[in-house]
C-alpha cells in the first residue's frame, strides 16, 4: 500500500490517485503546437466533434430503430421521422454528418499531403489516419444498409458481390458474408451489429492511437520547419510568447479550433435543415425491392472515386485496380522518396503532382456517378483511372530526384 | 490574407465536386433522349390539358420511325458492300443481318401508317375538346346528365372493371375543365393510356362514349360539376378522390378501399384486411402490377418529376399503365400537401427551427472569434 496524505480538495484527491494534474499538462496546457499554422490545422478537432455528433445522434436513433427487414424502413421513415419528437432532427443530423465527415476527412488528408505531414517520424500519424479512413468507410457503408431502402439493398448487393473475386467465382464467400443468397434479414442484422458496435469500437481505439502518434513527432507547421520543442516551450513558459515558436494546445490552439468549429457548424446545420438530399438520397426513400433494380446504382459521393477505378476495366483487371486504389494511399510515406518536409509549393514537381492528384480524384468522383453508357464519360473515366494508377510510380521518380531544400536559407 | 486564400481554394474544390456529383450528374442521369440521340425536354404545362404532349409523343414516334428507316437502309447498303469487298467475313452472318434489317424495313411503313392515323385521331380529338370547351354549359341541364354518372360514381366502394370508381364530390374543384370534357368524350384518350386499350380491352369507363355523345350535353355536365361539385376540399379529400383507388398510403392508414377504420376485434380487422387484399388483387390484374404505396413518395421524387409525372405520366415513364388523372393546379397543390403531411411531416418544424440553430452558431462563432483574438493577442 502506497502512502496517501489526506487531500485538501477534490482536485488533490484525484491527483493523488489519477495524476490528473500531470495528465492535464501532458494533454493540454503543455502539449505544444507550432504557432505557424492555418485553419486547416483545426480539421482534426472538427472531425472529432463531428464523430461526437454522429455518436450522440446515433444513440437517439438506436432507441427506435428496428433491425428487421420487415420493420427497418418504417421504423426509420415513420417512427423516427414522424412519431418521435425531434426524431427527424437526429436523423438528418446523422445522415448529413455521415456524408460531411468525409468531406472533412478528405480536406484533412489533402492537407497532410500538401504539407508533407506524413514523413520523417510522422509515418504512424499517416498510417493510423488511413486506418481511420478505412474504418469510417466501413462504418458509412454498414450504416447505409440500415434504412433498408432501394439504395441500401442494391448497394449492399453490388458491394458484397465484389467479394466473389471476379473469375475466382467465390460465391461461397459472398454467401458467407451475406448469411443468405441475397441481402436479407441475416445480412441486415449483421451490418447493424457492425455499425452500432464493432466498428465504432475500432474507430474509438484508432482515434486514441491517432492522437497518440502525434505526441512525439508533434504536429507539422506551414513551412515544415524543424522546431526544438523543448527550447520553444521554455521560451513560452518564460513569458516570451512572441519569440516562442509554439503555443499550448489548451487554451490557445483550442480557441482557434473552437472558432473554426463554429463556422463549420453554421455550414453543417444549413445542410441539415435546407440541403440534405446530397446526403440522404431520394432513391433510398423507396423501400427495398429485390425484384426492381433501380435505373442507376451508385455509391455515396465519397466512394465514387474508388468505384470509378473499378468500373472502366474488365472484371478481373477492375478488381485488381480497385484493390490497388484502396491500398495505394497507405504507402505514401514510403513511396515519397524526397528528403524534404515542406509545403508542396516549395517542392517543384511535387506541387504539380499534388494538384494532378486532387483534380484526378475529383474527376473520378464525378465520373463515378455519370452514366458510363455515354462514350465520352466512359473514355474520360478510363483516362482518369489510368492517371490515378500512374501517379504512384510517378511520385517515386519525381521525389527521387527532388533536391534537398536548405533550411533557413 | 493567406488563410482566406486557402479557404477560397478549399471552398472552390468542394463546390466543384458538389456541382459535379449532384446537379450535373443528376441531370445527365435523368436525361431523356429519343432514338436519334437528341434530348427530350420534359416540361409541365401548368396543369392545363390541350393534348400538346400527347400529339408530340406520336410525332416523336413518327420521326423515330423515319430515322430508323434511313439508318437501316444505310446499314444494309454498307453490309452489302462488305459482302462484295471483303472475303474474310462470315457470309451467312452478314446475310442474316441484312435479312433481319430488310424485314424490319418492310414492316416500318405499316407502323408509320398506324402512327399517322393515331396522330390524326389525337389532333381531331383534342380540337373537338377545344370546341366543346367553347360551348356555354347549362348546369341545370347538366344535373340530369350527371345522373348517368351516378350509376357508377355512387360511393358504393365496389370495384368496376378494375378499380373502384372515384367519388366525384369535389371533381369541379380539383380537375381541369378541359380534362373533364376530354374524359367524358373518350376516357382512354383523355388519360393518355389509349395504347392499353388498342386491341380488345375496353376502358372501364368506356361505355360513357355511347351514353353521352352530344357535345352540348357534355358541356352541361361539366358546367354542373364546376358549379355544384366545387366546394372547399381538404388535402386528404383531394388525395382520396384522385389517387386512392390505386395507391395506398400506409403511413396515412389509407388503402385502395379508403380509410382503414379502427376495429375492436381482431377478427374484424382481419376480415377487412382480406377485403383489402381482394381489392389490391383486382387493381393488380387491371394495372399489371400493384401501384406503389405513396407514403414516402414526396421524399423519394423531386418536385419537377412529381409535377410533370402527375400531369402526364407518359412523359416520365413512357408506356406506364398509370392514367393521367387531370388534376388542375389547385388539385395538384392539395394532393402535394397531403403527401407532404404524410411523408415529410417535419417540414414546417424543420423550416422553423433552422434559423434558430443557425443563428445560435453564428453567435457562437462570433464569441469564439473574440476568445481566439484574446488568446492570440500576445503571440505576434
Amino acid at each position: 500500500m502506497a502512502h496517501f496524505e489526506k487531500a485538501k480538495n477534490l482536485n488533490e484527491w484525484l491527483d493523488q490517485r489519477l495524476a490528473v494534474n500531470t495528465l492535464k499538462k501532458v494533454l493540454n496546457t503543455e502539449y505544444w503546437i507550432p504557432k505557424d499554422i492555418n485553419f486547416l490545422w483545426a480539421m482534426g478537432m472538427v472531425l472529432a466533434a463531428t464523430f461526437g455528433i454522429l455518436v450522440l445522434s446515433g444513440i437517439f436513433l438506436l432507441m427506435y430503430y428496428k433491425p428487421d427487414t420487415n420493420l427497418a424502413f418504417d421504423s426509420v421513415n415513420y417512427t423516427i421521422m414522424s412519431e418521435v419528437g425531434y426524431g427527424w432532427l437526429w436523423r438528418h443530423i446523422h445522415g448529413v454528418g455521415a456524408s460531411i465527415v468525409f468531406l472533412i476527412i478528405y480536406i484533412h488528408m489533402f492537407t497532410g499531403i500538401y504539407y508533407g505531414s506524413y514523413k520523417r517520424g510522422r509515418e504512424l500519424i499517416w498510417l493510423s489516419g488511413m486506418a481511420l479512413f478505412v474504418a469510417f468507410s466501413a462504418e458509412a457503408f454498414s450504416g447505409y444498409m440500415l434504412p433498408w431502402g432501394q439504395m441500401s439493398y442494391w448497394a449492399g448487393m453490388v458491394i458484397t458481390n465484389l467479394f466473389s473475386g471476379g473469375s475466382l467465382e467465390a460465391y461461397g464467400l459472398v454467401e458467407w458474408i451475406r448469411g443468405d443468397y441475397v441481402p436479407g434479414d441475416a445480412f441486415l442484422t449483421r451490418f447493424f451489429m457492425l455499425h452500432v458496435f464493432l466498428i465504432p469500437l475500432v474507430i474509438i481505439g484508432l482515434i486514441v492511437l491517432h492522437f497518440g502518434t502525434l505526441r512525439i513527432p508533434h504536429v507539422n507547421n506551414q513551412e515544415g520547419a524543424e522546431i526544438d520543442f523543448k527550447e520553444a516551450a521554455d521560451l513560452y513558459k518564460a513569458g516570451k510568447k512572441k519569440e516562442s515558436k509554439v503555443i499550448p494546445f489548451s487554451p490557445v490552439f483550442l480557441s482557434k479550433d473552437v472558432f473554426v468549429m463554429g463556422v463549420y457548424f453554421i455550414l453543417f446545420f444549413y445542410l441539415v435543415f435546407y440541403n440534405f438530399n446530397f446526403a440522404m438520397d431520394p432513391v433510398n426513400f423507396d423501400p427495398a425491392d429485390g425484384l426492381k433494380t433501380p435505373a442507376h446504382i451508385y455509391p455515396e459521393w465519397y466512394f465514387l472515386w474508388s468505384y470509378e477505378i473499378l468500373r472502366p476495366f474488365g472484371k478481373d483487371a477492375g478488381l485488381i485496380a480497385f484493390a490497388i486504389a484502396q491500398l495505394a494511399l497507405f504507402f505514401l510515406p514510403f513511396i515519397d522518396r524526397s528528403p524534404n518536409v515542406a509545403p508542396a509549393h516549395k517542392r517543384g514537381l511535387f506541387q504539380v503532382w499534388f494538384w494532378v492528384l486532387l483534380i484526378d480524384m475529383i474527376a473520378l468522383t464525378a465520373l463515378g456517378k455519370l452514366p458510363p453508357t455515354d462514350p465520352t464519360f466512359a473514355f474520360l473515366g478510363k483516362v482518369a483511372a489510368w492517371t490515378f494508377l500512374a501517379l504512384g510510380p510517378v511520385l517515386v521518380i519525381i521525389t527521387m530526384f527532388e533536391k534537398k531544400i536548405e533550411k533557413g536559407a | 490574407m493567406r488563410e482566406l486564400k486557402i479557404l477560397a481554394v478549399v471552398v472552390f474544390f468542394s463546390l466543384l465536386t458538389y456541382y459535379l456529383v449532384e446537379p450535373y450528374a443528376h441531370h445527365e442521369m435523368h436525361k431523356k433522349v429519343d432514338a436519334q440521340g437528341s434530348e427530350i425536354k420534359v416540361e409541365g404545362h401548368g396543369f392545363t390539358y390541350d393534348g400538346t404532349d400527347d400529339i408530340a409523343e406520336v410525332d416523336r414516334v413518327l420521326s423515330n420511325l423515319d430515322y430508323e428507316t434511313k439508318a437501316l437502309t444505310e446499314k444494309v447498303k454498307e453490309l452489302k458492300q462488305e459482302l462484295i469487298d471483303n472475303n474474310d467475313v462470315n457470309k451467312t452472318e452478314v446475310q442474316n443481318s441484312i435479312d433481319a434489317s430488310e424485314r424490319r424495313i418492310s414492316v416500318i411503313p405499316a407502323d408509320i401508317e398506324a402512327s399517322k392515323q393515331l396522330l390524326t385521331k389525337k389532333k381531331a380529338f383534342w380540337s373537338d375538346v377545344a370546341e366543346v370547351a367553347k360551348l356555354e354549359g347549362n348546369p341545370a341541364a347538366g344535373e340530369a346528365g350527371f345522373g348517368l354518372c351516378l350509376g357508377c360514381h355512387n360511393g358504393a366502394n365496389m370495384n368496376m372493371g378494375g378499380v373502384i370508381p372515384p367519388n366525384l364530390d369535389h371533381a369541379g374543384a380539383i380537375y381541369d375543365k378541359n380534362y373533364l370534357i376530354a374524359l367524358i368524350k373518350d376516357p382512354a384518350m383523355a388519360s393518355n393510356v389509349d395504347h392499353k386499350y388498342a386491341d380488345t380491352m375496353m376502358h372501364p369507363m368506356g361505355s360513357i362514349k355511347s351514353m353521352m355523345s352530344d357535345n352540348q350535353q357534355i358541356a352541361d355536365v361539366v358546367a354542373y360539376l364546376l358549379q355544384n361539385k366545387a366546394g372547399e376540399v381538404t388535402p386528404k379529400e383531394a388525395f382520396m378522390e384522385a389517387c386512392v383507388r390505386c395507391h395506398a398510403v400506409r403511413y396515412g392508414k389509407l388503402t385502395q378501399l379508403g380509410e382503414t377504420p379502427a376495429f375492436k376485434h381482431e377478427k374484424d380487422a382481419l376480415a377487412h384486411k382480406i377485403k383489402v387484399i381482394d381489392e389490391q388483387d383486382a387493381v393488380k390484374a387491371y394495372m399489371g402490377k400493384l401501384p406503389p404505396d405513396l407514403s414516402m413518395i414526396i421524399r423519394a421524387r423531386g418536385e419537377h418529376f412529381m409535377e410533370t409525372f402527375i400531369e402526364n405520366p407518359q412523359s416520365q415513364l413512357a408506356g406506364t399503365s398509370m392514367p393521367r388523372v387531370g388534376l388542375n393546379h389547385e388539385g395538384y397543390e392539395k394532393v402535394k400537401a397531403y403527401l407532404t403531411e404524410v411523408g415529410d411531416p417535419s417540414k414546417e418544424k424543420r423550416e422553423a427551427l433552422g434559423p434558430i440553430v443557425i443563428g445560435f452558431f453564428i453567435l457562437f462563432s462570433l464569441l469564439a472569434l473574440l476568445w481566439k483574438k484574446s488568446q492570440w493577442r500576445d503571440l505576434h
